[in-house]
C-alpha cells in the first residue's frame, strides 16, 4: 500500500486484508510488552493542520507500538492565515526524511495534493481531510463491528448481511463518506438518515438507502447504529430550527435506546455531544462500543503504517 | 507598408487574396498583384476577421505577478485576439476614469491588440453605490462594457438602477451571475461527486436564479444586459426564454465550459478550478447546442492568470480561474466545430463580429471585407498540437489543457494592418510599438 488517501480507493479484498493485520495488531495490545520492531528506523510524522488530540495520539500510540521514531507536527490554521504552502510544509518534512506522513487538513483533498504534489516521497496517510474522507476512523468502525459479531473468528470475513444506519450530519461527515464506502465494500447494508438539508446532493446515488424518518429507520432492526456528531457551526446555519428539535427528531434518546434489539451496536466516532445526538444512556449503554473504537483505532492505524511502510496488500 | 495575404481561405470556404495598405483591407480577390508588398503565403489557411474578447483579465494594475497589459496582449494576439476587453477588478478597481484611461493607454502602448477596458458597475466593486459610470463612458477609453465580474452585483435594486443608467451612453452591463448566499465558501459543480469529494458545492441554480433575474430586469428597464460565462444548461434554457420573449440579452461561454467537466475535479488538482466551476458532461453540451443555435452569442475567454503558487496548493485555498487567450480557437474548433456544432462562418460571428457588436468596437461588424480595417487572423486548423506550457506568452501557465492534443494553430495575426504574428510567433515588442506609433502618426497626421 502506497498511500491511504481514501476508502474509495479499497476493495473488499483490500479492507478485509488491513482489518485481518489490525487483529494480528490487536493481539499485541494484549501482551506484557506491547510493542513491536517492525518499523524501528522508520519516521512517521503526524501533520496536524487541525486539533485533534484524540486522533494524533492514536496514530502516535500505533507508531511508537512498532518502535517508529514519531514527530508530531502541529501547524494550526491554513496553509493560507499561517503563511507557510503545503509545498513548503511537504518539502521541509521530506528534507527531514520521513517515511509517513498522517496528515489531517481542513481542506478537503490536501492528502491527496500532498500525495500527488512531488514534493516528498513518504506514504501519505489521511488522517482526516476536511468533509472528505476519514479512512481509519472507517476501518476501525469496521474492525469493531466485525468483533462484535464474530469475535475471535473474526479473520478473514467481511460485513455481509450486516444493516448499519448512519444518523446526523451527512453533509459534512468525512465519517460517513468513509464508512458509506468501506462497509459498502465489505458487504454491509448501509442507511443514511438525516435531516435533507444535512445530505449532500447525489446522495442518492450512494450505495446507500437514505431515510428522513429516524423512528422508520430504526424499526426495521438495523445491526448498528452509528451517530455523527452534530458541529456547533450548523446550529447557526439554517440546517434545522434548533439543537432540541435536532434531538427530537434525529437523536438518539433513551426512549429509542429502548427500541433497540439486544444486540444492536450503538457506534459514535467521537467526541459525543450528549444530550444532543445522543443521551447518556446510549452512550454509556452496553450497546455502545464508543470505548471499544478507541481501543481499536491503534491496532488499525498500527496495521496501516505497517502496510505502508513494510510492503504488502497490492497497490 | 503594403501586406499582401494569398490564397487564404474566407470562413465560408471561398479562396482569396487579401491586400491590406495603411491598416485597411484595400481589396479581395485571386492573383492579386501588388509590388514591394510584404507577401503571406495563407494556402491552406483560413483567414478569420480579428478576433475580440469580450472578458479578459490583464491584472494590472495592481497584480502584476500574474499578468500586465503588455504580456497579457501578447498572449491575445498569439491567440488570434485583436481586440480584448480588460476586467474591472484590478487594483485600483477600474472605477475611474482615470484608471480605465491608464489601462487603455498601456494596452495603447504595448500595440499588440486594442484593449477596451470595462468599468466596474459598483464603487470598489463592493455591490453598493454605482462606479462614475458616465465619467468613464466620456473618458478617453470610452468604456461601454461595466460589469463588477468576479462579483454579482446580486443586489437587485443596484443592478436595476445601473441597467437603466447605462442607456444614457449605450453601455452595457455584463453580469457575473453568482447568488451570492447560495454559493458562500462553494468550491466546485454541487452534484454527485461534489458530495462525493466533500467540497462545498455551487449549484446551478445560483446562476440560473440570477439570470432569471435580470433578463426580467431587463425586460422591465428596457435596457440590453450581457451574461458572462453561462456554465449550465438551465441557463441555457433562461436566455432562450428571454431571447423568444425579445429581450435584449447576449450571453457568452467560455472555451473551457465548451470542453470540460466536472469530472476533472477528481483528483483535487487546482488546475481545475474555475468560477463559474467546471459543470456536468450534460451542462457542456447544452453549451455547445445553446452555442449552435443562437441562444449564446458568443465565446470569450475570461482568461484569469494567477502565479504558480496560487494553483500549486490545497484545492479549497486555490484560485479560481484559468488563462484562455492562447488557446481559445483551438478548444473552441476542438469543442464546437470538429464535433459539427457550427460552421467556420460561426467561428467568426462568435469570436470576432458579435463581442464587437456588444462592446460597440468599431471596425468589426462586416469581417473581411474591402474599406475594413486590417484585423484579421490566419489560422491552419489542420496541425493537431500537444499543448503545452511553452505555447503560452502571457505570464502566468494556469492552463487546464497541457497534455491535451489540441487541433489548430494560428499562424499570422494583422492588428490594424501590421502584423502581431507571423509563422506562428509573436512579432518583437519594439517593432509592435513602432508599428503603432507610425499607425497612430498616419491616422492623426
Amino acid at each position: 500500500m502506497r498511500h491511504l488517501l481514501s476508502t474509495r480507493d479499497l476493495d473488499r479484498d483490500d479492507a478485509i486484508a488491513i482489518l485481518d493485520v489490525a487483529e494480528d495488531m490487536a493481539d499485541v495490545a494484549g501482551r506484557e510488552v506491547k510493542k513491536l520492531p517492525a518499523l524501528r528506523g522508520k519516521t512517521v510524522v503526524n501533520l496536524f493542520f487541525e486539533d485533534s488530540t484524540r486522533t494524533r495520539i492514536s496514530f502516535e500510540a500505533a507508531a511508537k507500538r512498532l518502535s517508529a521514531d514519531v514527530i508530531n507536527f502541529s501547524a494550526t490554521g491554513s496553509s493560507v492565515s499561517k503563511g507557510e504552502s503545503l509545498k513548503d510544509t511537504a518539502q521541509t518534512l521530506a528534507a527531514m526524511g520521513a517515511d509517513a506522513v498522517v496528515v489531517r487538513h481542513g481542506a478537503s483533498g490536501a492528502p491527496r495534493v500532498l500525495a500527488d504534489g512531488g514534493w516528498i516521497d513518504a506514504g501519505i496517510v489521511n488522517a482526516g481531510d476536511g468533509t472528505h474522507e476519514h479512512p481509519t476512523q472507517a476501518l476501525l468502525d469496521a474492525f469493531t463491528i466485525r468483533r462484535r459479531l464474530h469475535g475471535a473468528a473474526s479473520r478473514g470475513k467481511g460485513l455481509d448481511g450486516t444493516t448499519v444506519t448512519i444518523v446526523g450530519d451527512i453533509l459534512h461527515s468525512r465519517v460517513a463518506r468513509s464508512n458509506v464506502w468501506l462497509l459498502s465494500a465489505l458487504g454491509a447494508a448501509v442507511r443514511l438518515v438525516a435531516p435533507p438539508t444535512l445530505l449532500p446532493v447525489g446522495a442518492a446515488e450512494w450505495p446507500v438507502e437514505v431515510h428522513y424518518d429516524l423512528d422508520t429507520a430504526l424499526a426495521t432492526a438495523p445491526d448498528v447504529v452509528m451517530m455523527l456528531r452534530i458541529q456547533a457551526e450548523r446550529m447557526h446555519a439554517a440546517f434545522f430550527p434548533n439543537p432540541r428539535e435536532y434531538a427530537r427528531r434525529w437523536g438518539l434518546d433513551d426512549a429509542r435506546l429502548s427500541r433497540l434489539g439486544s444486540d444492536t451496536i450503538v457506534m459514535h466516532p467521537g467526541p459525543m455531544n450528549r444530550g444532543l445526538e445522543i443521551s447518556s444512556g446510549a452512550a454509556d449503554s452496553r450497546h455502545s462500543t464508543v470505548r471499544e473504537q478507541v481501543a481499536n483505532g491503534v491496532a488499525v492505524r498500527m496495521a496501516v503504517l505497517y502496510l505502508l511502510l513494510s510492503g504488502t496488500v497490492e497497490d | 507598408m503594403r501586406t499582401l495575404i494569398q490564397a487564404a481561405a474566407l470562413a465560408d470556404g471561398t479562396s482569396t487574396d487579401i491586400l491590406i495598405d495603411g491598416g485597411v483591407i484595400v481589396e479581395l480577390g485571386t492573383g492579386l498583384n501588388a509590388a514591394g508588398a510584404r507577401r503571406v503565403d495563407a494556402a491552406g489557411l483560413i483567414a478569420l476577421p480579428g478576433l475580440v474578447d469580450l472578458h479578459t483579465h490583464l491584472r494590472e494594475p495592481g497584480f502584476e505577478q500574474s499578468e500586465t497589459v503588455l504580456t497579457g496582449s501578447r498572449a491575445a494576439a498569439i491567440g488570434g485576439f485583436t481586440v480584448v476587453h480588460a476586467m474591472a477588478n484590478t487594483f485600483p478597481v477600474a472605477d475611474t476614469a482615470g484608471v480605465v484611461e491608464q489601462v487603455q493607454s498601456l494596452g495603447d502602448a504595448a500595440g499588440y491588440v486594442t484593449v477596451r477596458p470595462v468599468g466596474a458597475v459598483s464603487a470598489g466593486l463592493l455591490g453598493e453605490n454605482l462606479a462614475e459610470l458616465g465619467a468613464m463612458a466620456s473618458s478617453r477609453a470610452a468604456v461601454r462594457v461595466f460589469s463588477d465580474d468576479g462579483k454579482c452585483v446580486s443586489d437587485a435594486l443596484l443592478m436595476r438602477r445601473a441597467l437603466e443608467y447605462v442607456k444614457a451612453f449605450d453601455g452595457v452591463i455584463a453580469q457575473h451571475a453568482q447568488e451570492p448566499r447560495l454559493t458562500e465558501g462553494a468550491q466546485m459543480n454541487e452534484g454527485t461527486l461534489s458530495g462525493e469529494l466533500g467540497l462545498a458545492g455551487w449549484p446551478a441554480v445560483a446562476e440560473e436564479a440570477i439570470i432569471a433575474r435580470d433578463v426580467l430586469l431587463a425586460e422591465h428597464v428596457g435596457s440590453r444586459v450581457h451574461i458572462c460565462h453561462l456554465s449550465t444548461a438551465g441557463s441555457v434554457d433562461v436566455v432562450r426564454w428571454a431571447k423568444s420573449r425579445g429581450i435584449a440579452v447576449t450571453a457568452e461561454v467560455t472555451p473551457h465550459h465548451l470542453l470540460l467537466d466536472e469530472q476533472l475535479v477528481h483528483g483535487y488538482d487546482a488546475t481545475y478550478k474555475v468560477n463559474p466551476p467546471l459543470r456536468r458532461a450534460e451542462d457542456v453540451q447544452a453549451l455547445r447546442e445553446g452555442l449552435a443555435d443562437g441562444t449564446i452569442d458568443i465565446i470569450a475567454t475570461d482568461h484569469a492568470p494567477h502565479p504558480l503558487e496560487a494553483k500549486e496548493c490545497e484545492w479549497s485555498a486555490a484560485a479560481f480561474g484559468m488563462v484562455g487567450l492562447e488557446s481559445a480557437l483551438s478548444v473552441a474548433q476542438a469543442a464546437v466545430v470538429d464535433t459539427g456544432h457550427i460552421a467556420w462562418t460561426d467561428v467568426a460571428r462568435v469570436l470576432s463580429q458579435a463581442p464587437a457588436s456588444i462592446g460597440r468596437v468599431a471596425g468589426y461588424a462586416d469581417g473581411i471585407v474591402a474599406g475594413a480595417p486590417a484585423n484579421l487572423t490566419l489560422y491552419d486548423p489542420t496541425e493537431a498540437r500537444d499543448f503545452s506550457a511553452a505555447m503560452l506568452r502571457g505570464r502566468s501557465v494556469n492552463t487546464p489543457f497541457v497534455g491535451r492534443t489540441l487541433p489548430g494553430q494560428v499562424i499570422a495575426t494583422i492588428h490594424r494592418g501590421n502584423p502581431t504574428v507571423l509563422d506562428g510567433e509573436l512579432i518583437d515588442p519594439e517593432t509592435v510599438a513602432a508599428h503603432r506609433a507610425t499607425a497612430d502618426g498616419a491616422h492623426h497626421g
